[in-house]
């Protein structure tokens, strides 16, 4: 199947709850003290009134995401897959607590040669994140590179 | 805690961010993001894996870096203040390294009501190599009357 004729493709939406835990810990993984990820006392006294979720926490989505992967369909090997971009649009706050449901489709899909030879395989995957109310939260997207090789620097 | 705030009477273009310094990635930092992120692609924490892909070692997710990268940011504007967040990830970060977050504002302006201000962001390793070359977007306060 030419890789082209994956754009357009959604993916079955999921939900992603926003758990105070998992938002502790993944801001202990990126080394980031700020109490508004892990004191509610302090987050309380916040305009958010509530633990907020850092910036790139919805790369927890991978544990809820279900079904076929965008890497399965697209036959990307793991062991030459590399990640190009990563985007975000913010709208509204992620706060603990809320239930993100996630919607994503391929928005681009397409081949080029590499700079060291071999072809370079690109897939954008762009997720809408909305909360319990409704809301627009953000956008994201993810560029992914398939090589048809170890990247040697 | 007392929390500076960034107003956008105190701005300008060339303004720099305080940096945030990552010293020394060990694979323990790679295997707390996988756990706490659910990327369990083995390239970034099984040696035998990684090595028969052709890389010398196992290397951290670009997705770590750009986290560390967001701490800088969120630090430097302010919670919730992020409006776009963009990286471009250049090359791997290895165990060993040393990881510096940097920004600097590249304009600011006030649109619809609203002010903003852009910077450029990356994060380089020990050599200075830039590991991730970034832009955001996020909103200033105005400085309140004294």
């Amino acid at each position: 199947m030419p890789i082209q004729d994956l754009i357009g493709k959604e993916f079955p939406p999921f939900d992603l709850p926003v758990e105070r835990g998992k938002i502790r810990e993944f801001a202990n993984a990126i080394g980031d003290d700020n109490p508004i990820y892990s004191d509610p006392a302090y987050a309380a006294g916040t305009e958010f009134k509530s633990i907020l979720a850092p910036p790139t926490f919805v790369a927890t989505k991978a544990f809820w995401r279900k079904g076929e992967s965008v890497f399965e369909l697209a036959g990307f090997d793991p062991h030459f897959r590399l990640h190009g971009e990563e985007e975000y649009e913010y709208y509204k706050p992620t706060l603990a607590g809320d239930v993100l449901t996630c919607e994503s489709k391929i928005t681009e899909a397409y081949e080029k040669p590499g700079r060291r030879g071999g072809k370079m395989t690109f897939i954008v995957l762009e997720f809408s994140f909305y909360n319990q109310k409704g809301e627009k939260v953000l956008v994201s997207r993810t560029t992914t590179i398939q090589t048809e090789g170890a990247v040697k620097q | 805690m007392e929390k500076k705030v960034l107003y956008l009477e105190d701005i300008r273009a060339g303004d720099e961010a305080p940096p945030v310094v990552v010293a020394n990635i060990t694979r323990t930092h790679i295997v707390k993001y996988a756990g706490a992120s659910g990327d369990f692609n083995p390239i970034h924490h099984d040696e035998l894996y990684a090595i028969r892909g052709g890389n010398d070692r196992v290397f951290a997710m670009g997705m770590m870096t750009a986290g560390f990268l967001s701490h800088m940011i969120t630090d430097w504007v302010g919670d919730g203040k992020l409006r776009k967040y963009r990286v471009r990830f250049a090359r791997q970060v290895w165990p060993g390294d040393t990881i510096t977050c940097k920004g600097k504002i590249t304009r600011k302006y006030t649109e619809g009501g609203k002010n903003s201000m852009e910077a450029e962001v990356f994060a380089e390793n020990q050599r200075g190599e830039k590991v991730i070359t970034g832009s955001i977007v996020a909103e200033v306060l105005n400085k309140p009357a004294a």
